[in-house]
């Protein structure tokens, strides 16, 4: 009781932990096979629904998007898969939501945040390296996790920028200051910055909508690149991204799920009317 | 239709260029009627104090009744150490409390209830007169917590002055800082503690100097609330010093007779002799009111070049 209020009121991060559900990793499920499964999920912002009754899977190594007009929950969506809601006041779970192949419901108030946002990165809408140098921004969460050795770190900055296509552009200025690259650069940055801590699942939220074609294009070949060990959930409003990239393709409208298949069969033959209203552009 | 604009009425109508140049005639006179006066009253003190101020005795010499015999030593020395306390402690007091209040307080509830409270107070504290703040400091740190009139009590009574300011300031600093960046610190997999500690301090530094600047000015020039907690305007000797020449280098015993030692600072020993009747304590006070302003001015001048520093080092 006593420690409830002191909590309370120095809501110190790793307060929980000692009853936290360990959240092991290193095992991961078939390619094809469902990696996320969410069952009945609501999402609320204080008393505003914004997500009702969601039942989705998310398959593993595939790309999975997201698609839906403005406002259509998309974003809030893929921000409960790393409880990213839950840095500001006011947001609220019902439901599950599994992650394979351990079956833990990552909204269960004793899961470890701190190793759920670990297996589950995210890339942003709007690069948004750290004001440090390139280095340390994919360096940042290797040192978080306790890594302290100079070699391994920078072996695995090393990895991690060549996973993101970007190592041949900075190796001779990992000491600059991040904002000194261009915006493509940057995100692709974050995105070794993300896959440097080796997660499981990576989440993009628009990742394109604030760069040039020429760096989307290369960010998008990197996505393809990386199915291959890490399932991608991403949020696009490009409907032409989501047919180029994805392999499953969800679409949702005022916080429902209307239509989730295969990536071509929602762009061929929608079954919902207005699923194929807003991909051909009558709406949206 | 509608008839097109002539474009030909560029001296008619709203675009009259005369208007534009009142007010920049005017802007101009009044800037620089208000640098002429803060200059003219810099030229009056060099010129009021030059005999002294090229006198090296003035700056190793205690308060003596004989003008010419008088000095500023115990003055700029009680300055530095009054001023460091006071830096010391509304650093180590305001931006704990503006990082708390800004990341970790919660808006709702009672205690939510609390901490809005508070934060609405902190802004009236930083328009309590100073003498409030002699006396609150002469009731709690002298006679409470007998520290004494010493350096100890000026340094915390000056910085609780400074507090306010200091944690508006880093509250400021800290919102100024985009949500994306905390966001990606969060989805790396950082702590709370981990994302203040690596991003949210060094990034805000830049803006949390600025109200340093801003209120340590105003507390090196402080007399009243000093005044009020019995400092003294004649001290004749000096603390023992805190540094030595054997190792280790700091003697935590001199550091003890520091704090707790009797103090005269600039402008108390400014109003001192300005009150003499005697011309020659004039010439004193002028000459010891512009080493105040160049102790003010390499102040303010280092901090501007370490928020220089940190603003380069960090940039979005």
């Amino acid at each position: 009781m006593v420690m409830d209020v002191i909590k309370s009121i120095f809501p110190f991060g790793k307060a929980e932990d000692k009853a936290a559900v360990d959240i092991a990793t290193s095992r991961d499920v078939q390619e094809g096979d469902t990696k996320i499964e969410v069952k009945s999920l609501n999402f609320y912002y204080d008393k505003a629904q914004a997500l009702k009754d969601i039942n989705l899977s998310i398959y593993a190594k595939k790309v999975n998007a997201l698609i839906g007009p403005s406002g259509c929950g998309k974003t809030t969506l893929l921000r409960c898969f790393n409880r990213m809601h839950d840095l500001y006041p006011g947001a609220r779970y019902e439901g599950q939501i599994l992650i394979k192949p351990d079956n833990i419901n990552i909204l269960d108030k004793k899961v470890d945040l701190l190793k759920l946002r670990m297996r589950v990165g995210m890339v942003f809408q709007k690069p948004n390296p750290f004001p440090k140098s390139i280095f340390e921004n994919v360096a940042y969460g290797l040192r978080i996790l306790g890594i302290k050795s100079k070699t391994e770190l920078q072996d695995r900055v090393e990895w991690a920028l060549k996973g993101a296509a970007l190592w041949d552009e900075v190796k001779d200025r990992l000491k600059d200051n991040a904002y000194s690259l261009s915006g493509g650069q940057q995100q692709r940055l974050c995105i070794a910055r993300a896959i440097a801590v080796e997660p499981e699942i990576l989440l993009f939220d628009e990742p394109t909508s604030a760069l040039d074609p020429i760096s989307t294009g290369k960010i998008e070949d990197l996505i393809v690149e990386l199915k291959k060990r890490i399932t991608i959930v991403i949020v696009t409003h490009n409907m032409q991204q989501a047919a180029r990239i994805s392999d499953y393709t969800a679409f949702m409208y005022l916080g429902e799920l209307i239509e989730h298949g295969k990536t071509e069969n929602i762009f061929t033959k929608p079954t919902n009317s207005l699923t194929e209203d807003y991909i051909t552009g009558r709406f949206g | 239709m509608r008839e097109s604009l002539p474009l030909d009425t560029y001296k008619e109508g709203r675009y009259v260029i005369g208007k534009d140049l009142i007010f920049i005639i005017a802007g101009l006179i009044l800037v620089f009627l208000v640098m002429s006066l803060l200059l003219s009253v810099i030229i009056v003190l060099v010129l009021d104090g030059w005999t002294r101020l090229v006198d090296p005795s003035f700056y190793t010499s205690f308060p003596s009744r004989f003008p010419e015999r008088a000095g500023i030593l115990s003055a700029w020395v009680g300055t530095v150490y009054v001023m460091g306390g006071a830096i010391f402690w509304s650093i180590i007091i305001g931006v704990p409390a503006g990082i708390y209040l800004e990341e970790y307080a919660r808006k709702k509830g009672v205690i939510g209830y609390i901490e809005r409270l508070i934060e609405i107070n902190i802004a009236n504290l930083a328009a309590v007169p100073s003498i409030i703040y002699g006396l609150l400091a002469l009731g709690v740190f002298v006679y409470i917590f007998n520290f004494g009139e010493s350096i100890l009590t000026a340094g915390l009574t000056l910085g609780i002055m400074m507090l306010p300011v200091i944690v508006t300031s880093t509250r400021e600093a800290i919102r100024a800082i985009p949500k994306d960046i905390r966001e990606a610190a969060y989805a790396v997999g950082a702590t709370k503690w981990e994302t203040v500690r690596d991003h949210i301090i060094p990034y805000s530094l830049g803006g949390i100097l600025t109200g340093f600047i801003v209120s340590a000015s105003r507390a090196i020039g402080e007399t009243a609330p000093l005044i009020t907690i019995g400092a003294l305007t004649f001290i004749a000797f000096l603390p023992p010093s805190p540094i030595t020449s054997d190792f280790p280098f700091i003697s935590l015993k001199n550091f003890k007779e520091v704090l707790l030692s009797p103090f005269t600072v600039l402008p108390i020993q400014i109003f001192n002799w300005v009150s003499r009747p005697q011309e020659a304590f004039h010439i004193n006070a002028a000459a010891a009111g512009f080493v105040l302003l160049v102790l003010t001015l390499l102040m303010n001048a280092l901090a501007y070049i370490i928020r220089y520093k940190v603003r380069r080092k960090y940039k979005w």
